[in-house]
């Protein structure tokens, strides 16, 4: 399809664009300043945000949210300030309508007992992520509807996050370990970590003496009242969906509570996957969490290479050269076309389509795992992005093929072709459009207030993008289209990914040139390093939009450090499931799984 | 009209059916579609394939691209005529053990007979059951020492002591990677060599001003073996 014939479609779907505004922050915090003498900048060197007493957080979200403007509470971080005896709870809050960069609030308490007000009754969005603090931090979160762990086991003996919880075969705080070298004894990993020993239980725990009742425990909050049918005598049941389910994508599970077919209830469970991605995290180096990022998001793992490179560059102040940034942009946009071409193959499959469409998607996205794998070294755990820069250049050739010529190919043939392919033969599909259209509605006020992001919230109506809305690498020089769609169904998140597969071509096309023009500069700045240190502490959040929705990183660091002090990942996947129980209710069963389809999760980032 | 899209889509399904034996045909007399490298270049390369585009693997494998990752080996000289070892390439540096993010790398550093440290690793011990190859020890080692291999069939009937890799088992002879890596080994050789050379040679006012790239830029590209 040429190029006319693409902003033609592209005008068709109406598709709104969002203008850079300066950053409205400044203004805000003036008045939220003036309005609350109590909130004051962070005074620790280097960090940013503002300090709110605990009581009066909720005052100041409403504040900021209904007068401010900082409608989109995008991420909640809890931190352990050991050193302070203090446990922070950091909140980035975005404004929708102007854009920019956050405005951070950030709340200090008690480390004996945590407690600070939640934020949940007024922002649906914070409850995964508060009950995931509470989980991970301990820290109690005042007036939230159902706080219990939502990653961890429920018998789980204490909060692993915490500085001073130490997990069984514990060995050291950081990365290296000194019992690698030199002189060191070796031996196995599971040796170490023995299978079923390294669990630490309560003292006087016995497994046979575990009182588990069901109907509090898991279903706690799952009791409906409801007289369905007056006059019928129904009951409602309670019905398990997963873990081992293949519509879940993964280990994932939901508790429905039927009546008849309806679903008058949606609780996802999670947590099967989780391996405490964040402390691992905290203990590696800088440069060792790059190839952990790729497991997170395991079908795009370029941009959460990016989004992570991107946070510790602001620590360690990088400029990153040009055609560096250009082969980044290349990759991530390579990237997302591959990931929308999974969702789509597999949400197909989801409505019945079984098999058959999804391999269809995924032969075009071969080809571009196999780019990846000639560049980066493997198809999916990339682990291609360094700070400053990129490990490799592009190869010269791939497969017997200039690489230029393969790419101008691929971005002006192959790409287009199967994404027009694709809409022929499904967007007017009936089946597509009818388990598609008026399934699993949001409203763009409710997509803002559950935090959800990427396709989940453009379909819903609102055209934020953090490409635009906070534009990082170069993609303020580009010319792209949000693509936005209005009624918040699965048909129109089906559409969004059709739309941004084409955008992504769009901005493709763009960057050839300037990779052409930039052969053979440098690719990274200065010498590539293994020991990185960072000259300044503080904190830093970088945010990149990812496939699956904005991806932030959440580091702080002490100054000349080699480890991050915390590292957070708001993971576009997790929070965007808060929104899945509201979607389902008042749809059938079988709905359930087309709706899942198309939030597109990947339960490696949903778990961490 | 109910109906038109399960027969478009069964339409779509017919024609890769068809495609694929219509296909097979129009490469009988080219040797087959199947088991024939020819075909399964045109098969891997979507834009010109019309049939299926699977390969038959085990007996058919993809040809790997020279970056490609998996578990890490050492590099040591070719044997000398004679004997079945080379000398290690290694100094036992530990630059590997130190970057390596799942820390899956154990080196003993040998001593000489007097005691002091030789640059050359006792043992050398990698176990591969948290080895994510990630590709940071050979991308950081500074003596081309240790390097990523192309052998991904590792299946194995024991789970437990055979997967951690002992220096033998690690070892091998550098012809062994300028075979399977032609381009970057010989790159890497040239980086060696300018290496060598620009250690002797001090820099006068009169030298020529390099032509593009900074001389660090240059030389860590050609390290890497990225410029080849």
């Amino acid at each position: 399809m040429s190029d006319e014939a693409l902003s033609e479609e592209a005008m068709q779907n109406e598709v709104v664009e969002v203008r850079v505004h300066t950053d409205p922050v400044e203004e805000a915090v003036e008045r939220l300043t003036e309005r609350f003498p109590e909130v004051v900048e962070d005074p620790r060197p280097d960090f940013g945000g503002y300090m709110v007493p605990a009581n009066q957080i909720r005052d100041v979200a409403a504040y900021v949210r209904d007068e401010l403007g900082f409608d989109y509470l995008s991420s909640v971080t809890g931190l352990d300030l050991i050193d302070e005896g203090k446990m922070e709870v950091v909140y980035h809050t975005y404004s929708i309508d102007k854009g920019g960069s956050a405005l951070v609030l950030k709340v200090h308490v008690d480390r004996e007992e945590p407690t600070v007000p939640s934020l949940t009754p007024m922002w649906p969005g914070a409850d995964f992520q508060e009950r995931e603090i509470w989980d991970l931090y301990g820290i109690n979160f005042e007036g939230h509807p159902d706080q219990r762990r939502i990653l961890l086991w429920d018998g789980f003996e204490g909060h692993p996050m915490r500085k001073d919880w130490h997990e069984p075969f514990y060995e050291e705080e950081h990365k290296p370990f000194g019992s690698r070298w030199p002189g060191g004894e070796v031996f196995r990993a599971e040796e170490r970590n023995p299978y079923g020993k390294n669990v630490q239980y309560p003292a006087g725990w016995q497994p046979e003496s575990l009182e588990f009742n069901p109907d509090t425990e898991v279903y706690a909050g799952m009791t409906v009242t409801r007289e369905a049918t007056p006059g019928l005598k129904t009951e409602k049941v309670t019905v398990n969906m997963g873990p081992q389910h293949p519509s879940t994508h993964g280990v994932f599970r939901m508790v429905v509570t039927l009546d008849g077919e309806t679903v008058l209830k949606l609780e996802p469970v999670m947590g099967y996957l989780h391996r405490n991605h964040e402390q691992i995290g905290e203990r590696n180096t800088f440069i060792q969490n790059i190839p952990f990022t790729d497991r997170l998001d395991y079908l795009s793992s370029m941009g959460n290479n990016h989004g992570y490179v991107l946070a510790v560059e602001q620590l360690l102040g990088s400029k990153v050269p040009e055609r560096a940034e250009w082969i980044r942009i290349l990759m991530v946009e390579l990237n997302r076309i591959s990931n929308h071409a999974w969702a789509l193959g597999f949400l197909l499959n989801d409505m019945g389509a079984f098999q058959t469409p999804a391999l269809y998607m995924i032969t075009e996205r071969e080809l571009i795992v196999d780019f990846f794998e000639a560049t980066a070294g493997s198809r999916m755990m990339c682990n291609y992005m360094r700070f400053g820069g990129v490990a490799y250049d592009l190869p010269t050739e791939f497969r017997g093929q200039p690489t230029m010529e393969f790419l101008d190919e691929l971005i002006y043939e192959q790409i287009p072709r199967f994404i027009e392919e694709m809409d022929v033969y499904l967007t007017n599909n009936e089946i597509v459009r009818a388990r598609g259209i008026g399934v699993g509605t949001l409203s763009a006020e409710e997509a803002i207030a559950y935090s959800t992001a990427g396709p989940v919230l453009r379909a819903s109506g609102v055209p934020y993008d953090v490409r635009r809305a906070e534009p990082y690498s170069y993609y303020d020089e580009l010319d792209f289209d949000i693509a936005v769609f209005y009624n918040g169904d699965v048909y129109d998140r089906y559409l969004v990914r059709i739309e941004e597969m084409r955008q992504s071509v769009r901005i493709l096309k763009q960057i050839l040139p300037h990779l052409r023009s930039t052969m053979g500069a440098p690719i990274v700045e200065g010498k590539p390093q293994y020991a990185i240190r960072v000259p300044r502490g503080g904190d830093a959040y970088g945010r990149v939009e990812n496939p699956k929705g904005e991806l932030g990183f959440y580091i702080t660091a002490k100054t000349r450090s080699s480890n991050p002090e915390r590292y957070h990942v708001r993971a576009p996947s997790f929070i965007n499931l808060t929104a899945l129980g509201k979607m389902c209710r008042g749809h059938k069963v079988a709905d359930i799984v087309t709706i899942l389809g198309s939030i597109d999760i990947v339960l490696g980032e949903v778990d961490r | 009209m109910y109906g038109l899209g399960i027969v478009k889509g069964m339409a779509v399904t017919l024609r890769h059916f068809t495609e694929t034996y219509l296909d097979d045909l129009r490469w009988a007399f080219r040797g087959g579609r199947y088991h024939n490298e020819e075909a399964l270049k045109v098969r891997q390369h979507l834009g010109k394939n019309r049939g299926a585009v699977t390969i038959n693997y085990p007996e058919e494998k993809l040809p790997m691209p020279e970056r490609f990752r998996f578990i890490p080996f050492l590099v040591t000289d070719d044997p000398p005529p004679g004997q079945n070892w080379g000398h290690d390439w290694c100094t036992s540096c530990g630059i590997c053990a130190k970057v390596c993010p799942p820390q899956c790398i154990w080196i003993k550093r040998g001593t000489k007979p007097n005691g002091r440290p030789k640059p050359e690793p006792e043992e050398f011990y990698i176990d591969i059951d948290i080895c994510m190859n990630c590709g940071f020890c050979a991308e950081f080692c500074p003596f081309d020492a240790i390097k990523m291999d192309h052998d991904y069939e590792l299946a194995d009937y024991d789970r437990t002591y055979s997967h951690i890799h002992d220096k033998a088992r690690l070892s091998k002879p550098i012809s062994y990677w300028r075979e399977i890596v032609p381009a970057k080994a010989a790159a890497e050789e040239a980086a060696r060599e300018l290496a060598e050379q620009s250690k002797g040679k001090r820099r006068s006012k009169d030298d020529e001003p390099e032509p593009q790239l900074a001389d660090d830029v240059q030389r860590q590209l050609f390290y890497k073996g990225v410029l080849y």
